[in-house]
């Protein structure tokens, strides 16, 4: 099978694609679907090391509500206000991870570290809410209609698609980066056993730190970008422990390991819920009057119940699962 | 300064005190089983607040709907938890033993989501509320105590003699303590480790069902409700160091104090802060947890 040339294929409809008649509502999703996949290919760059970090709704918060404050509060345009961003959480990752890493917490105690990290983010948006709006949401101001390059705003959707497809491109591109690096090496060294490969002259703290502010600075911009894309921000719909959980829990649907594993969460995620509503519908089903079913909790019922299987028969989500079929079947083909 | 001083030494001052005392005792409940469960089985069970959720939910229907007594209720949901708790480790973390740590805490936060998930289809999203309060003793003519709270503290400090009585006295008991220090030898010396699990997950599931008993007078119950004291129980257990429960009934009153000190300079949000913040300073200093013994 010709790889560049079904890379070649896939690359055509997806610059194509707003030009296919796809509907505004496809395309929508299309758009969420690439920002959250960068989110979580942002994510796995730590993640797929070990680092289990529970914590990443904090950096997407930040990411978000950084812009949009600089924006309103400043008037400070988000070209400006996306890098203050970025630097904040790349600044949080730092005084986060360092201690971290220094102390050798791992394993379930970073992700349980982390987890309080985007806990205090999110009750800090809270009481706030004077100037963030708390748990009501925040709304960067319109520039106007039509689409602006200095607010960073668009009304059409098409733009934006375009925008969100190349940062996708540029998340895989990283993502690929660093697998090729010295830093995976070292960081695959580390998860294995951190005595050994400080003694063989890894810097552990350091490595660590590279990709965690890397992984930071990654999901803060999904952030930035989801607030101008939404116009509309939460902390419960960027932020928090729900958030968090959803970017690990995407990542280990799709595959943890492989470059394309948390786009693939990422459609089948998303796409699963959005079957599910539009096909089960949000309304309450009543047998009796007594009892009655409310059907809008049913995607999560299904997301929870996939998780758990998931995790128990393919640890290594659908991506790694196919890979692992495809070269099991050459070796096979080699050895025969 | 002379502002907060007054403010110090005001009489709501010491009101705010004994509050924090008595949210302790419920952070104290909150938290003994999780650390059970962690301390035997090495497990964190991130869906433990779902499960007192669904314990909530069960005293609710019990006790409004089906006209139950209120003792009776608690009863209830204390077997509709442990029967719970029984499940997670019979269907899910049964078959993750030998799983990297991770990948069960992520199995159990798929039970998190499942949980909420089951609540919403069955019982809506609208907030409930079980309609009991206990009302409240009055210290002076300006403090007054809920005497849900004080029930609580009661409660959880009760339970805690209880179940050490039991890991240190009963043969069953003996069995859970030795488990904890040593998995592998445990199993060469004939003991049924699937049988030990099992039990430990009923009784830190029924666990949750007496929080859920103290919880359900105090707030209302909807199918998110976890994810509001979820977070703060496993800073407990983290900061009194896993699976220690001295350390978690300590951690648990460190933990409320700075709640509810913090909620009275400023907002209530800002006490959370302040104990997040201060856990995860904590945690810098020693990764073990604050109280944990050095081994």
């Amino acid at each position: 099978m010709n790889s560049k040339l079904l890379v070649a294929i896939v690359a055509a409809v997806l610059v194509a694609l707003p030009f296919l008649g796809i509907g505004p509502y496809p395309l929508h999703l299309v758009i969420v679907i690439l920002i959250w996949s960068f989110a979580y290919t942002g994510w796995s760059v730590m993640g797929r090391f070990g680092l289990v970090s529970l914590g990443h709704g904090a950096f997407m918060a930040v990411g978000g509500y950084v812009t949009a404050l600089l924006w309103n509060e400043v008037g400070l345009t988000p070209w400006i206000g996306i890098p203050v961003a970025m630097a904040c959480a790349a600044g949080l990752a730092v005084l986060i991870g360092y201690p971290c890493f220094r102390f050798r917490i791992i394993g379930h105690y970073f992700a349980l570290v982390t987890l309080a990290l985007s806990e205090v983010v999110r009750q800090i948006i809270i009481a706030t809410r004077d100037t963030t709006g708390g748990s009501l949401g925040y709304t960067p101001e319109r520039f106007g209609d039509g689409w602006s390059i200095v607010a960073f705003q668009s009304d059409d959707r098409m733009m934006f698609y375009y925008v969100a497809l190349f940062f996708w491109m540029v998340g895989l591109v990283i993502w690929r980066l660093v697998d090729r690096s010295m830093s995976r090496y070292a960081l695959e060294a580390i998860w294995e056993d951190e005595d050994a490969a400080a003694a063989v002259g890894v810097q552990v703290t350091k490595e660590k730190l590279k990709v965690t502010v890397l992984s930071a600075v990654m999901t803060a911009f999904a952030g930035a970008m989801y607030c101008q894309y939404q116009m509309f921000i939460s902390p419960d719909t960027i932020g928090g422990v729900g958030i968090s959980l959803q970017i690990v829990f995407a990542v280990v649907v799709g595959g943890i390991y492989s470059m394309l594993g948390p786009t693939i969460g990422a459609v089948i995620t998303i796409l699963l819920a959005e079957v599910l509503r539009i096909w089960i519908g949000t309304e309450a089903i009543c047998l009796t009057d007594k009892i009655c079913f409310n059907a809008a909790g049913v995607p999560l019922l299904v997301y929870g119940i996939m998780l758990i299987l998931f995790i128990i028969f393919l640890p290594k989500g659908v991506v790694g699962a196919v890979i692992d079929k495809w070269q099991g079947r050459g070796k096979r083909a080699e050895q025969s | 300064m002379a502002e907060f001083t007054e403010a110090l030494f005001s009489i709501f001052f010491v009101e705010t005190l004994i509050n924090g005392l008595l949210l302790g005792g419920v952070l104290a409940l909150l938290s003994l089983g999780l650390n059970l469960i962690f301390g035997v089985i090495d497990v964190v069970w991130i869906c433990y607040a779902e499960i007192i959720m669904l314990g909530m939910y069960t005293i609710y229907f019990l006790h409004v709907d089906g006209g139950m007594p209120l003792i009776a209720a608690a009863a209830g949901g204390v077997g509709v938890t442990a029967l719970l708790g029984w499940l997670t480790h019979r269907l899910v973390i049964g078959y993750l033993l030998d799983a990297a740590p991770i990948n069960q805490l992520l199995a159990t936060g798929g039970l998190l989501f499942f949980f909420q998930g089951l609540a919403m289809v069955a019982f809506g999203i609208e907030f409930r509320n079980l309609g009991v309060s206990l009302g409240s003793l009055a210290l002076s003519e300006d403090i007054y105590l809920s005497w849900t709270r004080l029930l609580s503290f009661a409660i959880a400090a009760g339970v805690v003699i209880v179940l050490f009585q039991f890991l240190s006295r009963s043969y069953l008991g003996a069995a859970i303590r030795a488990i904890s220090q040593d998995r592998e030898i445990m199993v060469l010396m004939g003991v049924n480790t699937k049988k030990l699990y099992l039990l430990t997950s009923a009784i830190g599931g029924g666990l949750a069902g007496l929080a859920a008993a103290l919880l359900a007078m105090q707030y209302d119950v909807h199918p998110f409700i976890g994810l509001s004291f979820g977070p703060i129980t496993f800073m407990v257990c983290v900061m009194g160091g896993l699976g220690n429960m001295v350390g978690g009934f300590l951690a648990a009153f460190v933990f409320s104090e700075l709640i509810t000190i913090g909620g009275y300079f400023a907002e209530l949000e800002w006490g959370y802060v302040l104990a997040f913040g201060f856990f995860i300073a904590a945690m810098f200093i020693r990764p073990e947890g604050l109280f944990a013994r050095k081994s």
